[in-house]
């Protein structure tokens, strides 16, 4: 159904990012790695930026020291900071907004949150200084699942940008982020919580709780048990604060005014993900806004004269190269070669257009994005490929 | 090649790791294949499972029960719940038969709650393969760089948080394993472009840093093929004068200029990655090897790749 939807021309709103962007104040760019996530949340901002103006913040993930350079900065923080006009000038645009970039720092934005949280002084303290915690902020992947989204609703309820755009952090699997505020809401209200920490503050230990202890006991040992009850102990303190935010970070992705944007290319893997993300977030009822490819192959290598050419061209390449050029053995060469190559990409630009034509549930919006001659390393080439996405 | 092929297939434990999208998995059943086709017991142990190791031998899904999927590869997914049963039984000799319910739970919370618990069941149960010789050679489909740092340093981050317990007597011959050059390994895959290379300079000097695993190589997949030298760059320069394209597609009945621009598209995109492969080879310990593959120009993934693969890993490392 989405599927004829999309290849509806005649809509009565004509569907690009552009549009979407102008309608949101979220736009989460999710989807598997490598494929140019943030790149294309970074070019996105920007062209919103040159586009529509107003006030854009790009929430990333990855310390891309390359994108660093593009936006004109030494580094991005966990502080949101301008980008400098200039840097727009210098592309040769004038930008009719601010743009403002933030890296999300997960060790930084826990402990705010801690600070944000604590009942008192002493036990904000007492949980940085608890060696669990250090592990839990610092290692512990969910934890920087669960951060990004808390950190992304912060920023929002400031209220200071008209459009935040976000990229994902790489997780195992592409939907822990969306889970990650549920889990910790879940986590913080379990029986188990309770459970552990009982001991430790009465002597009493009931009789369901006594085989997992002994288990726990034998493999973890003592110690270290009190360890991790004393940590929750102190985390408790700040359950109710824990559960409501996580709860009102879950209600902002679902927002109308929260859009998803699966970023993805056509390669077998990466693509077999995002189809498994789109559906699910349709699934979750998120607002699944573009499917965005990035470095798809040009049309003309599917071409099926091109490709029945180029076979005669590899088969007669000495008769055609006679006389063309003043070396016909190199030429004859060059044209096999180039024969040869148009076939082989020709395969793989069939594949990846098989691959486009089975997506299933794509939203109103796919936007195919050729590949580009070269890396992108500032910003004229963030609104090169901003534009290719934008109309 | 400057430095010597590493003979990878003499390891017991190998870990194959790189950003995701790189062509980990399929490195992973390359190798399996490969030490298969010479007389190895292979098991091949997906992590993060996602039944994509198995597909590659064109077979069904796999779970914590190793099966053979293909003539000396099993193949099996890890399942941290199932580890933590299968160490119970066997240390603690606790029945975990009937109730594993609540046990389940009780497990995710402690595993939720303690970094490294995951992980070291993850590496336990590996290294346990490894120590009852069951197979010859351990392939794991690792975790994305990541994460594989949190995995591999985590007996002994178990050993700096718990002082004692049961884990904390089981790390000692983890690491023992794990810190053996001999018997264990790590690969490092990428492909030649900017983000995977920057990950996996990162990834080599992290793993050297944090870990006691060495890394035995890094692989580079997908590389181009190099259309021409520079003779030939210059008369194809020469072929792509409108003049001469017009004759050209008169002879050849149709127009060129699609086929020629498709070229240009290629040697660029080439040229793009040899850049980033130079950037890899300069930035990595000297005494790395660094193993090149090609970009195989097919249709679908499944076991023809494997065993493409499988034959142009063997090339590199002289099988």
């Amino acid at each position: 159904m989405a599927a004829a939807r999309k290849r509806n021309q005649t809509a009565e709103v004509p569907q690009t990012v552009g549009r979407l962007l102008s309608a949101k104040e979220i736009a989460i760019a999710c989807g598997p790695g490598g494929v140019g996530k943030t790149t294309t949340a970074a070019s996105v901002a920007a062209t919103a930026v040159v586009e529509n103006g107003g006030r854009v913040l790009v929430l990333t993930v990855d310390p891309a020291r390359r994108l660093a350079d593009a936006l004109g900065l030494k580094g991005i923080g966990n502080q949101e900071v301008r980008i400098a006009d200039e840097v727009f000038t210098e592309a040769g645009v004038t930008p009719r907004g601010e743009l403002w970039a933030a890296m999300l720092d997960t060790k930084q934005s826990w402990d705010d949150l801690i600070a944000l949280h604590a009942p008192d002084e002493e036990t904000k303290e007492k949980i940085l200084a608890n060696p669990l915690y250090q592990n839990i902020s610092g290692r512990f992947v969910q934890s920087h699942d669960y951060i990004a989204m808390e950190r992304l609703y912060e920023i929002h309820s400031e209220g200071k940008y008209d459009l935040i755009v976000v990229d994902t952090p790489p997780t195992r699997n592409a939907l822990d982020f969306l889970d990650a505020p549920q889990r910790m809401a879940d986590f913080f209200s379990s029986r188990l919580l309770r459970w552990l920490i009982v001991p430790y503050r009465s002597r009493l230990v009931n009789i369901a709780t006594k085989p997992f202890y002994s288990i726990a006991d034998r493999i973890l040992g003592t110690q270290f048990l009190a360890d991790i009850s004393e940590f929750f102990i102190l985390f408790q303190s700040m359950y109710e604060g824990f559960v409501e935010r996580a709860d009102a970070v879950t209600r902002l992705l679902s927002d109308r005014r929260t859009t998803f944007m699966v970023v993805s290319t056509l390669e077998a893997t990466p693509i077999r993900e995002a189809e498994f993300f789109s559906a699910e977030l349709t699934e979750r009822k998120l607002n699944l806004g573009a499917i965005i490819l990035n470095k798809v192959l040009p049309d003309y290598l599917r071409d099926p004269k091109g490709a029945k050419l180029a076979q005669h061209i590899a088969d007669e390449a000495d008769t055609l190269a006679e006389g063309l050029t003043d070396d016909p053995v190199v030429a004859a060469r060059v044209l096999g070669e180039v024969a040869e190559s148009f076939l082989n990409f020709g395969i793989v630009a069939r594949r990846e257009a098989e691959q486009q034509a089975e997506l299933r549930g794509a939203p109103d919006i796919l936007v195919t994005v050729p590949f580009f001659d070269a890396d992108i390393f500032d910003m004229e080439g963030l609104l090169r490929l901003g534009a290719q996405v934008w109309d | 090649m400057m430095t010597a092929a590493p003979d990878l297939l003499q390891l017991k434990l190998v870990f194959v790791t790189g950003k995701g999208g790189v062509g980990k998995t399929t490195m992973a059943a390359a190798l399996a294949q490969l030490a298969a086709q010479n007389g190895k017991r292979v098991l091949a142990c997906e992590v993060d499972a996602k039944g994509d190791l198995s597909a590659l031998f064109e077979a069904a899904p796999t779970d914590f029960t190793p099966r053979e999927i293909s003539p000396h590869i099993w193949s099996m997914s890890m399942d941290t719940e199932a580890s933590l049963r299968e160490y119970l039984k066997l240390q603690l000799k606790i029945p975990v038969v009937g109730r594993i319910g609540p046990l389940a739970k009780a497990f995710d919370f402690v595993a939720t709650a303690a970094p490294g618990v995951r992980e070291i069941l993850t590496v336990g149960k590996l290294c346990y393969e490894v120590r009852e010789q069951h197979y010859d050679l351990v392939v794991v489909d690792a975790p994305a760089s990541g994460h594989i740092i949190g995995q591999l340093a985590a007996p002994q981050a178990i050993n700096d948080l718990v002082k004692v317990g049961l884990i904390r007597g089981q790390t000692d011959w983890m690491l023992e394993i794990l810190s053996d050059p001999r018997q264990t390994g790590l690969v490092a895959v990428t492909t030649p472009e900017e983000m995977p290379v920057n990950e996996t300079l990162e990834l080599v000097a992290r793993v050297k840093e944090e870990t006691s695993v060495r890394t035995s190589a890094v692989v580079v997949n997908g590389l181009l093929p190099e259309l021409f030298g520079q003779r030939e760059e210059e008369i194809f320069e020469e072929l792509r004068v409108r003049k001469v394209e017009k004759v050209l597609s008169e002879r050849a009945g149709g127009s060129v200029a699609t086929i020629l621009e498709a070229a240009r598209l290629a040697v660029t995109m080439r040229r793009t990655r040899a850049g980033h492969l130079e950037r890899l080879q300069a930035g990595l310990p000297k005494e790395l090897p660094v193993l090149l593959l090609p970009y195989l120009f097919t249709r679908v993934h499944g076991l023809r790749t494997t065993r493409q693969m499988a034959q142009a890993l063997g090339e590199e490392l002289g099988h």
